[in-house]
């Protein structure tokens, strides 16, 4: 009798990054039960994403109760700065990842009590290409681009532009000197995604940022009212 | 660059199902991959040798399907498929569309195996 194998195809349908969306599930609904809306930035490396952050909490923790989670391949310099923001910080070190997953974000939160929070805000790794794949269980994701960077960044990068809430405009006050074109990369934003907001900051004049601290509040507010029906 | 990474993924995933099915040997795993996945094909096959050398999955292939965009257009109440990931934009009625309906996929949706 002959045992030869044959070939045979059978369906899987699982998805790769199941245990990731699990967990990021998870997240979420325990950010949910506590009342918290939490915020993610993503971006390229120097886009001013920890200088807006900063900003944001030392702004905002006069009405909130906030509190951030940096993530960076090496280094806490990152948590440092913005611990002078004075609110609870933490850095996540990925080592040699190059995005931060829902579990890692878990584990950071281990001793934190999110109950306690209103607010808290994850900075990603600065990458525009591998945070698009990995829900680490935000309400609101935020997209930086800097004026210096080009106002084509949306259609480079198009897939983590499509995955974020809300776009941010950094550095508006050296728009002028790069000659930075904000109708046009306002027009590539909304191409690859539209209908999204773009809000225009300069976290060293400190314009846009008024602007910026109402949508959060508001943001916020539509999140409980959701939860709360839900 | 994650691509390696998530090959591991993919290799981890189908020795699971391997191990499900009695240890059946596995020629090909087939793989869904959505133009927004965020996943690049290219350097998920250069990576795929690597991830499996050392595994039970050493020798076999990684077949990837490639999933398009296709969103909801409201004005033609109807779904279509986009031309690019740069233009979120209608191929019929060209307004602007916004709700993907596929194109986020990274599925491994089937496995051939050998019995």
């Amino acid at each position: 009798m002959s045992h030869e194998l044959q070939p045979r195809l059978i369906e899987v349908r699982k998805n790769v990054l199941r245990q990731n969306d699990i967990v990021a599930r998870e997240l979420r609904q325990h950010f949910r039960d506590s009342g918290i809306c939490v915020v993610s930035l993503v971006s390229s490396p120097g886009s001013g994403k920890t200088a807006f952050l900063e900003k944001t909490l030392a702004r905002l923790r006069t009405y909130f109760r906030v509190a951030a989670l940096v993530g960076d391949l090496a280094t806490e310099n990152d948590a440092a700065r913005l611990a002078r923001s004075r609110v609870p910080v933490k850095q996540i070190t990925t080592g040699t990842l190059c995005h931060l997953e829902a579990a890692m974000v878990r584990t950071a939160l281990d001793d934190w009590n999110v109950g306690e929070l209103d607010f808290l805000f994850i900075e990603n790794v600065g990458n525009l290409v591998c945070p698009a794949s990995y829900d680490i269980g935000e309400d609101l994701r935020l997209v930086l681009l800097s004026v210096s960077e080009g106002e084509d960044k949306p259609l480079k990068y198009p897939t983590i532009f499509n995955t974020a809430d809300l776009a941010v405009i950094t550095k508006m006050d050296l728009a002028e000197a790069v000659e930075f074109d904000l109708a046009a990369a306002e027009r590539n934003i909304e191409q690859v995604r539209p209908g999204m907001p773009v809000m225009k900051v300069s976290s060293k004049s400190g314009r846009g940022m008024e602007e910026w601290l109402q949508f959060l509040a508001s943001a916020r507010k539509s999140h409980l009212q959701q939860y709360a029906h839900s | 660059m994650h691509e390696l990474s998530i090959a591991m993924s993919i290799v981890e995933l189908a020795e699971e199902e391997s191990v499900r099915r009695g240890g059946a040997q596995i020629n090909a795993v087939h793989l869904k991959l959505g133009a927004l996945s965020g996943v690049v094909s290219e350097a998920l096959l250069s990576s795929w040798e690597m991830a499996s050398y050392d595994t039970e999955l050493r020798g076999s292939r990684l077949v990837i399907e490639k999933v398009p965009v296709v969103v909801y257009c409201p004005a033609c109440d109807a779904p279509r498929t986009l031309e690019s990931i740069q233009h979120f934009i209608c191929p019929v009625c060209k307004n602007m569309v916004s709700q993907v309906i596929e194109g986020r996929e990274l599925q491994v949706f089937a496995m051939e195996i050998l019995e």
